[in-house]
């Protein structure tokens, strides 16, 4: 683990600010981990926000529902943030179209009336996925299949630059506290932690504020990478280590980003489905970097262009952090369900990379969270020798990209364990 | 808005220790030793440095020139062994013995194994041990420095090997002239002082780590405390590792990124067994000194400590056999 360049003043102290609802929603019809959707409209059905479009065809996927009030005008190949292309229904703004149906709040005795069994149910179907980059179905991860103990609320954020998460700490942190409420609910556990790194003081004194005798706990982490990854939060504050290839469940923890928890809050009390999300906007092209809250399908785009005119003209536009985010191609892609942050760089700071060769320094080794030794699997795929690669635990390797970040030659490490890491599934 | 856009994998940002980076700051540790010598050993010190690093230089510029690879001098890792070439030799020796090594070094040991990070031993020192072999009354006659008569002199080692004194007040020196340098010696390893400063700002920058350097020291100064030539727990810990290379070689040279192993808990065998090899022949051999040839014969080891010595992998039992 190490601390790296943060980045994150820029945006932290800006409150999140509305976008203005765009044009054109692009809503991908996979949004989530596990299989695609499938479309519950046709092209020219007028859709309100929130009404769902999609539906999940298994069971371990998640619906999607119309960010705005609009008419359908087509269902097609859309550039799409992690797949690079996919399916999406695009829907265009209709501001004479009949208004968002007035939704009921359920007061806090509903709430306390309901099941755990329709709670899950709600959260399925108001489509939450994990919201801090995995995207793994929500209602699944509040069904344990054995008795846990232990929820962990990730605020950890430990990705430069973002401030998403922060953003929505400090200014939703009752919606949050009482989401809690619930995924505990759910889950049975007796002890839930809310994990947040050191460099984000004010959600720490909320949270500690509010928190009175609920008995959850506030855990301060240092501020290092990769301190949020799901299974180094298990380690570092219970001392487990999830067995290789399961999820948390089997040593009794699960871990909920803060977000998802909000989003969970705002399906159960305001009925309403996850159709928007916090973005940060950032880079050292964005003249006003800002957290913006944006309905899911905005293409990037619409988002760069409130922020200002470019200081410079970026090279590079990343979804997600610096560390583990992914380069966009076309900026047509829109913001999904697991789309916390667009950062743009110019191009010094885009790294080059030359055909390096390792100088057996050992910092990939010293810093790898999981243990592994980044250089030799990189050396093993390079001689395309797969099953070597898989002995030294290639399968394990998380993509932190923190091997990549230490490596004084810039040997592109995490891009060859990727790479042998697919050749090793098949 | 752009029109173009680069497209690559994660991760977007870099560290800023690069390699020419770290290779620079090493040298740059080892300057005030390099000063030092100048003080100690005079004006010979310049030369012999002098034409190390040159010939290191030219020859992998040379090299690659001729084999139609980058030309790669300015990451400074020829420069460094060049003048950790120098380091090794006596103030002695004539100018052809570091033109000679350096070759030796840079074209056999480096580049006829595939240049930087292929090569399985320290250039330096696999230069140094082809030199003793080859001119071997040139590699050690040593000048006692600041002496009235500048004649030849044993190192403190040597006279110990030959058992002609045991103790330090029988040599005339104490421990405060082996701590500034005040003795027979290679260039580069008198003068302690100044090594530990350069090697306390490398670890500081976090450019070395801590576990081959201390394993090395503490396990040959406490074998030789253990097995004293008066007696058991009779020896002395504080000159075995001041008198010798023992504080170059294992801040310096046993650091080697390269010929070293990659994982800390490897580095920790590394350290101790090159402290084993010291002491043995030391005691043994028919050495007094036992620092580079322990470095060299440990080099060799490596791989095998890569291969068995592996952190442990996250959520599994323990570290995949390999």
């Amino acid at each position: 683990m190490l601390a790296l360049e943060e980045h994150k003043h820029h945006t932290e102290h800006k409150p999140i600010e509305r976008l203005p609802v765009p044009v054109k929603v692009y809503l991908p019809l996979s949004q989530h981990l596990g299989k695609p959707c499938l479309s519950l409209v046709k092209v020219g059905e007028i859709v309100r926000e929130g009404q769902k479009i999609a539906d999940a065809q298994a069971h371990v996927s998640s619906p999607i529902h119309s960010s705005i009030n609009g008419v359908v005008c087509a269902i097609q190949d859309w550039p799409h943030p992690v797949l690079g292309r996919s399916k999406a229904i695009v829907i265009e703004h209709k501001r004479d179209g009949e208004g968002a149906k007035v939704i009921e709040a359920r007061s806090q005795e509903e709430v306390n009336l309901l099941t755990v069994e329709a709670i899950r149910q709600i959260v399925s179907e108001a489509g939450i996925v994990g919201m801090g980059g995995a995207s793994f179905p929500t209602f699944i991860k509040l069904t344990p299949p054995k008795p846990v103990d232990t929820l962990i609320i990730n605020g950890a954020e430990c990705e430069p630059y973002l401030t998403a998460d922060y953003r929505l700490m400090i200014e939703k942190t009752k919606e949050v506290m009482q989401g809690i409420d619930l995924a505990k609910k759910c889950l049975g556990v007796t002890q839930v932690v809310i994990a947040i790194e050191d460099n984000k003081p004010e959600a720490i004194r909320i949270f500690r504020e509010l928190i009175g005798d609920s008995g959850y706990g506030v855990r301060v982490l240092k501020s290092s990478y990769p301190q949020g990854g799901e299974k180094q939060l298990v380690k570092n504050l219970l001392g487990k280590e999830v067995p290789s290839g399961k999820l948390p469940f089997a040593v009794g923890v699960v871990v909920h980003n803060v977000a998802t928890i909000c989003a969970i809050y705002e399906a159960v009390y305001c009925r309403k489905p996850l159709y928007e999300r916090v973005v940060t906007v950032t880079g050292s092209c964005i003249t006003e970097p800002k957290n913006l809250l944006v309905p899911l399908g905005t293409p990037l785009k619409a988002l760069l262009e409130y922020c200002g005119p470019f200081s410079s003209e970026p090279a590079k536009v990343i979804t997600g952090g610096p560390m583990m985010g992914i380069a966009q191609y076309s900026l047509d892609a829109p913001v999904i369900k697991s789309t916390n942050g667009i950062i743009c760089f110019s191009e010094d700071q885009v790294r080059t990379s030359e055909a390096a060769t390792c100088i057996r320094c050992g910092r990939c080794v010293e810093q790898c969270p999981v243990g592994l030794m980044p250089c030799l699997i990189n050396l093993a795929s390079s001689k395309e020798k797969w099953d070597l690669s898989k002995t030294y635990g290639a399968m394990e390797c998380m993509e932190c990209g923190l091997c990549n970040y230490t490596c004084p030659q810039k040997i592109n490490l995490v891009q060859n364990i990727k790479q042998a890491k697919e050749r090793c599934k098949k | 808005m752009p029109d173009k856009l680069i497209v690559s994998t994660s991760p977007h940002i870099l560290g800023c220790d690069l390699t020419p980076k770290v290779m620079w700051s090493v040298i740059g540790a080892l300057i005030p030793a390099a000063i030092a010598s100048v003080i100690i050993f005079g004006m010979p010190s310049v030369k012999i440095m002098a034409v190390a690093v040159f010939t290191c230089v030219a020859c992998e510029a040379l090299i690659q020139k001729l084999t139609g690879r980058a030309v790669t001098i300015h990451d400074g890792s020829a420069a460094l062994t060049g003048l950790l070439l120098a380091f090794n030799l006596s103030s002695n020796v004539p100018f052809w013995i570091p033109l000679v090594g350096g070759i030796f070094a840079i074209a056999l040991v480096k580049h006829a194994f595939g240049g930087l990070g292929a090569n399985v031993f320290n250039p330096a020192l696999a230069a140094r041990a082809f030199l003793l072999a080859s001119w071997p009354t040139h590699m050690t006659a040593f000048t006692r420095p600041f002496a009235a008569d500048a004649v030849t002199s044993a190192t403190p080692l040597m006279m110990f090997k030959e058992g002609k004194v045991g103790t330090l007040v029988e040599m005339g020196i104490s421990y405060w002239d082996l701590f500034l340098g005040r003795r027979g010696g290679c260039l580069g390893e008198v003068c302690i002082i100044a090594l530990v400063c350069g090697a306390a700002y490398l670890l500081w920058k976090r450019y070395i780590w801590w576990q081959t350097p201390f394993s090395f020291i503490l396990t040959t100064g406490s074998l030789c405390w253990i097995f004293g030539a008066r007696g058991y727990f009779q020896g002395d810990f504080l000159f075995s590792i001041l008198s010798g290379g023992l504080i170059l070689g294992a801040f310096f040279m046993a650091t080697d990124y390269v010929t070293t192993p990659l994982a800390h808990t490897g580095q920790v065998f590394f350290g101790v067994g090159c402290g084993v090899l010291t002491f043995l022949i030391r005691k043994f051999g028919g050495y007094p000194e036992g620092v580079s040839y322990s470095i060299l014969i440990m080099n060799a080891f490596v791989p095998l400590i890569d291969r068995y010595v592996k952190p442990k992998i996250y959520g599994t039992a323990k570290a995949v056999k390999g």
